[in-house]
């Protein structure tokens, strides 16, 4: 089992859970080795998520920047219309070989709970989903899927009521239930053998992707862009092309209303090394140690740590990590729409953001792959209200200049 | 030597033919005030160690009880310099009751373990308990506490393998063994589990260090079942609660 990665990850857990990660981690270990669990995994992914997703080239809006192509690796095709049902199905499958009775998760924007609740229907297992209450608000139509799933959902008043304190009170169940219940942990954040287990479910879209370039293109990309929360869709895109050092590897963290504002969710941006849920990572916290609020209009983006093994690629250099704010996210949100008639997720709209902002001032055969890791219909109502929230703005504006 | 404290208060409570009494506070709740003269009053009552818990914004290992304590305790600003600056206060008055600094280790870490370790020393400590710091991970602060003086609390769950529970022992020989009696969260529970006791006298047998019980103990009869099985026991959630409640804990510490 890996368990750091340079300074970061680790196991900073309560004594409790050491025998139930140690007991995961060899079941794991075991499974990886086992031509037929790689197998049912690939089955799975294939007959019912629907891969392999394609690459679509951005031809219009490529145009339009008039610089390198843009090429996105469409994850929003999945089932359940997210990347997190790769990672949650081959959790479930490791969970059921460890004789585990019952799922458990945390979920912020609701995609990863949707995706847990959704396999755990496939395999006939109980499943719970801590979310936190401003959340449950704020991504109404995943609370509702899950529950038609079958998934019982905790709203989590506590704290700031987001995904860190769903995250609180999943590791609460499971310390209290450890000897039947596996925890579906949906990023690459937590403690070993999390980052690299979730990471691992999630390397088949950089493998896919690397293939795929190849096939289309004959090469490799210039670029690989994804956004980064905790970082799962990333580490898996990044994963194909790791050994590839001609292939820039680029995070995209959420900048919210701005670094300066302290309003957003760039933890390894506009944070500090820290101990939370498990590993050690770079964090948003007070300068007394506490865990900050953290903000940005995507809710999968909306949480104050980030994977450990991100923090490491970020130290060697191997990847950078860059912030889309708000409504750079929104602009290239508007732009897959009109100029592709495809409605990204939020949280993907901040790696499009970036692609877009590079494009112009690269060449025409440069190739920009950015990882569409969700489709945006959960976002609909939030788009909405924020777009009705900046017209009011821009009319009061107009009316005091006037 | 500081650490001395501790290995002194289990003999004491032994000569005394009783087991030794932890209690935990969380620190600020319901105010700073409060928790200093409920620490007086504690240690008037009989308990012979004082676990200093400091409020963390994310407690992902206590029950409702201590949470609700750490919000508010927070919601007030207490960090954990001011959790140091009222142990200087309570040494001052105590000479020979051992604090334990009990946190989440990120607020150490954001402090920096050194510059911790000096404040701790400063204030009169004498061990730490991080509830997220495993055997694993431990030495990282472990080697920066033992040049002050300090030693740690290590956890030892239900589910800890005996072998795992003498390489926690060792290290920190001058401590005691924290030993958690139920899976799951802090807070008080109206019966301990059966197989607790044969739990208990397995530990012991292993190590030669004091272990105390704790996690859902907050009656006399509870704390008397433990210290026929183990050298202390540790309240913690009915303290606070009762604290929160009526804003003292003079009187009869156990239900």
């Amino acid at each position: 089992m890996k368990t750091h990665y340079g300074t970061y990850g680790g196991q900073y857990v309560a004594e409790t859970l050491m025998k139930p990660l140690a007991d995961m981690a060899a079941a794991y270990d075991k499974a990886k080795a086992d031509p037929a669990f790689r197998r049912e995994f690939e089955e799975i992914l294939r007959d019912y998520v629907g891969r392999e997703s394609p690459l679509t080239v951005c031809r219009r809006l490529s145009a339009h920047l008039g610089g390198a192509q843009i090429v996105l690796k469409r994850e929003d095709l999945n089932h359940t219309g997210a990347h997190k049902v790769n990672n949650t199905i081959g959790q479930a499958l490791l969970a059921r070989r460890m004789g585990k009775k019952r799922l458990i998760a945390e979920t912020g924007a609701g995609m990863h709970g949707v995706a847990t609740a959704t396999v755990a229907a496939l395999f006939g297992m109980p499943c719970e989903v801590y979310m936190g209450a401003i959340d449950v608000k704020r991504q109404a139509p995943n609370v509702a899927r899950m529950e038609m799933l079958g998934a019982k959902v905790h709203a989590v008043e506590e704290g700031s009521a987001t995904l860190k304190d769903a995250m609180n009170e999943a590791i609460r169940d499971w310390v209290t239930n450890c000897d039947d219940t596996f925890y579906v942990i949906g990023t690459v954040a937590g403690p070993a053998p999390y980052p690299e287990m979730v990471r691992d479910f999630q390397s088949v879209i950089g493998i896919e992707a690397r293939r795929q370039c190849l096939e289309k293109f004959g090469r490799l990309p210039d670029q690989a862009i994804a956004c980064v929360g905790g970082g799962s869709n990333a580490m898996g895109l990044f994963a194909g092309f790791i050994d590839d050092a001609e292939v820039r590897l680029v995070g995209v963290e959420a900048g919210g209303k701005g670094l300066a504002t302290g309003e957003h969710a760039a933890s390894i941006n506009g944070g500090r090394l820290g101990v939370l849920h498990g590993a050690k990572t770079m964090l948003l916290q007070t300068d007394d140690g506490n865990i900050l609020d953290t903000y940005s209009v995507s809710a999968g983006l909306d949480y104050p740590g980030v994977g450990p093994e991100h923090c490491h690629l970020h130290d060697t250099g191997r990847a950078e990590y860059s912030v889309i704010n708000d409504d750079e996210a929104i602009a290239a949100f508007d732009a897959l729409c009109r100029f592709e008639g495809i409605i990204p997720a939020l949280e993907s709209s901040h790696a499009l953001a970036e692609a877009i902002k590079r494009a112009p001032s690269l060449p025409q055969d440069a190739i920009l792959l950015v990882n569409l890791s969700g489709r945006g219909d959960k976002d609909m109502e939030n788009i909405i209200k924020w777009k009705e929230s900046r017209r009011q703005a821009s009319d009061a504006t107009a009316r005091s200049e006037g | 030597m500081k650490t001395t404290r501790i290995a002194n208060a289990f003999a004491r409570a032994k000569a005394d033919g009783r087991p030794a009494f932890v209690a935990y506070l969380t620190i600020g709740y319901p105010t700073l005030e409060k928790s200093e003269a409920a620490i007086d009053q504690l240690i008037a009552g009989g308990a012979d160690i004082i676990e200093f818990g400091v409020p963390f914004s994310d407690p992902f290992a206590d029950g409702a009880v201590i949470r609700a304590a750490a919000y508010e305790a927070l919601r007030q600003g207490v960090t954990l310099d001011s959790a140091l600056a009222l142990a200087a206060r309570v040494r001052a008055k105590h000479p020979d009751t051992p604090i334990v600094v009990f946190s989440y280790y990120n607020l150490i870490l954001s402090k920096g373990a050194e510059a911790f370790a000096a404040a701790a020393e400063e204030a009169g400590a004498d061990a730490v308990l991080a509830v997220d710091l495993p055997l694993e991970e431990r030495d990282e602060l472990l080697s920066v506490l033992k040049p002050h003086g300090l030693t740690m609390v290590p956890l030892i769950a239900p589910n800890t393998p005996i072998e795992r529970v003498v390489e926690s022992a060792k290290g920190v020989e001058d401590s005691f063994l924290y030993v958690i009696t139920v899976k799951g969260i802090t807070g008080a529970r109206s019966e301990l589990p059966p197989e607790l006791t044969d739990r208990l006298d397995a530990i012991r047998a292993a190590v030669s260090m004091p272990i105390a019980a704790g996690f859902g103990v907050s009656t006399k009869a509870q704390a008397a079942e433990i210290g026929r099985h183990a050298d202390g026991f540790i309240v913690g959630s009915a303290l606070v609660k009762r604290l929160g409640e009526t804003g003292s804990l003079e009187g009869d510490l156990l239900a």
